[in-house]
């Protein structure tokens, strides 16, 4: 197989990371990430979702009736989902308070269908379970930059921990409020993008219309 | 009947599925580059969310709930945990069900809205509209007038996106902010806008 393993595992990381690139999963990478620690679980949350039911769907795959595939998926996916949404409620109740609906979001999270339709329903177990962690992982890594930017300029902390002492505690920073209302997500997101398609121009989307250039004589 | 209405309209604009919960956030992005699509797609997120939310609830309070299966003969049993698989399925079946019944008995509908009918059913906003509905304990009559109003609002939300995308693909945009990029950054403006509606009550 000329495609190794490890190319599965790193390409999402950046040259095909799912939310910049293949925009899936967003949803969830915008409401979760005002606190590091948030965004960490979530991130571990979906890499497990997504590598298992990757998995569990390719070792099927030639079993599935092309016409049922998308319920087979979906029930592969939300047995999985409730198993970590019940994990969460016994070891983690405040996590899984704060993350609310969006555990059981994951089964929408369009990363997880993505995958399963585009590589696990095409590809043995072990490679499908490779790439499932490879795009959990990307994922998580846009999360926790998200996390790390809202949390640390936001509340001056990171995972709960003051490293920027704030005002209100007699420190020197002034928290910037709008990091930690839903909003800035957006902001931290794009600028994202447009972080990572300037280190990668081959990311940069086409134009759909040229400004013409006046030049001055 | 006051309490149904602020319920709406605390629905659809301050709790906006779209800008305040970031749901439906891939079809949000994807499929809002011209207007009319937008609006199909809006339309039809209203027509599911309108059906599933309140169908959801009813399998909920009659099978689900702790004590909900006393009808028959199971007064102990707790089925909660299985509802976050009960509720895709809802939601799948409907959405099946809804393209059928177009396609037989409205197919100018069909024609118009068919494309859009298989993408609600991975749509963060439908499933998220039943889950909410279970976290804030809706009956019946509230869970009807939120499935409603969370559409709408969705819908308003993709179509403005929509009409201000229109305008923005004739700007001057850095290369590596074109496209995904730019659209984010609206997004927040939108967010941020949508965000003046906090506090308003009926």
């Amino acid at each position: 197989m000329a495609q190794t393993r490890r190319t599965l595992l790193i390409d999402p990381l950046v040259d095909n990371n799912p939310i910049t690139l293949q925009v899936l999963g967003i949803c969830s990478a915008l409401a979760v990430t005002s606190s590091l620690k948030v965004s960490m679980v979530m991130a571990i949350a979906v890499t497990l979702v997504t590598a298992f039911s990757s998995m569990f769907i390719s070792v099927l795959r030639n079993q599935i009736p092309g016409s049922i595939r998308i319920i087979v998926q979906m029930v592969i996916i939300a047995s999985l989902v409730i198993v970590v949404d019940q994990v969460l409620k016994a070891y983690a109740y405040d996590i899984s308070k704060t993350l609310s609906v969006f555990v059981g979001l994951i089964i929408t999270n369009c990363i997880v269908m993505g995958r399963a339709e585009a590589f696990a329903m095409k590809n043995p177990p072990i490679e499908s379970f490779i790439d499932g962690v490879g795009n959990g992982l990307g994922y998580g890594l846009i999360l926790m930059l998200v996390g790390t930017v809202r949390e640390l300029f936001g509340a001056g902390s990171l995972f709960g921990v003051t490293i920027l002492q704030t005002v209100n505690n007699g420190g020197w920073y002034v928290p910037n409020g709008l990091l930690l209302l839903p909003p800035s997500a957006f902001f931290v997101i794009g600028l994202l993008i447009w972080g990572f398609r300037t280190w990668k121009p081959a990311q940069v989307e086409k134009r759909e219309f040229r400004i013409q250039t006046v030049e001055a004589h | 009947m006051e309490a149904l209405i602020s319920l709406a309209v605390k629905a659809i604009f301050v709790e906006n599925m779209a800008l305040s919960f970031f749901l439906g956030m891939c079809t949000f992005l994807a499929v809002s580059k011209k207007i009319s699509t937008a609006i199909g797609l809006g339309i039809s997120v209203t027509i599911v969310q309108a059906i599933t939310v309140p169908a959801n609830n009813l399998l909920l309070t009659n099978l689900l709930k702790p004590g909900a299966l006393a009808w028959a003969g199971f007064p102990d049993v707790d089925l909660t945990f299985l509802g976050l698989i009960c509720y895709i399925g809802v939601i799948a079946a409907i959405v099946q069900i809804l393209e059928m019944v177009l396609d037989k008995y409205f197919p100018p509908l069909y024609n118009a809205l068919g494309i859009f009918l298989p993408l609600i059913t991975v749509n963060c906003a439908i499933l998220g509209g039943s889950l909410f509905m279970v976290e804030r304990d809706y009956d019946f009559t509230e869970a009807s007038v939120y499935g409603v109003a969370s559409g709408l609002g969705w819908a308003l939300a993709i179509t403005a996106m929509a009409g201000v995308r229109e305008k923005l693909k004739y700007s001057d945009i850095p290369d590596g902010l074109q496209g995904l990029g730019i659209t984010f950054v609206t997004a927040g403006l939108m967010a941020m806008a949508f965000m003046s509606f906090s506090g308003v009550k009926l």
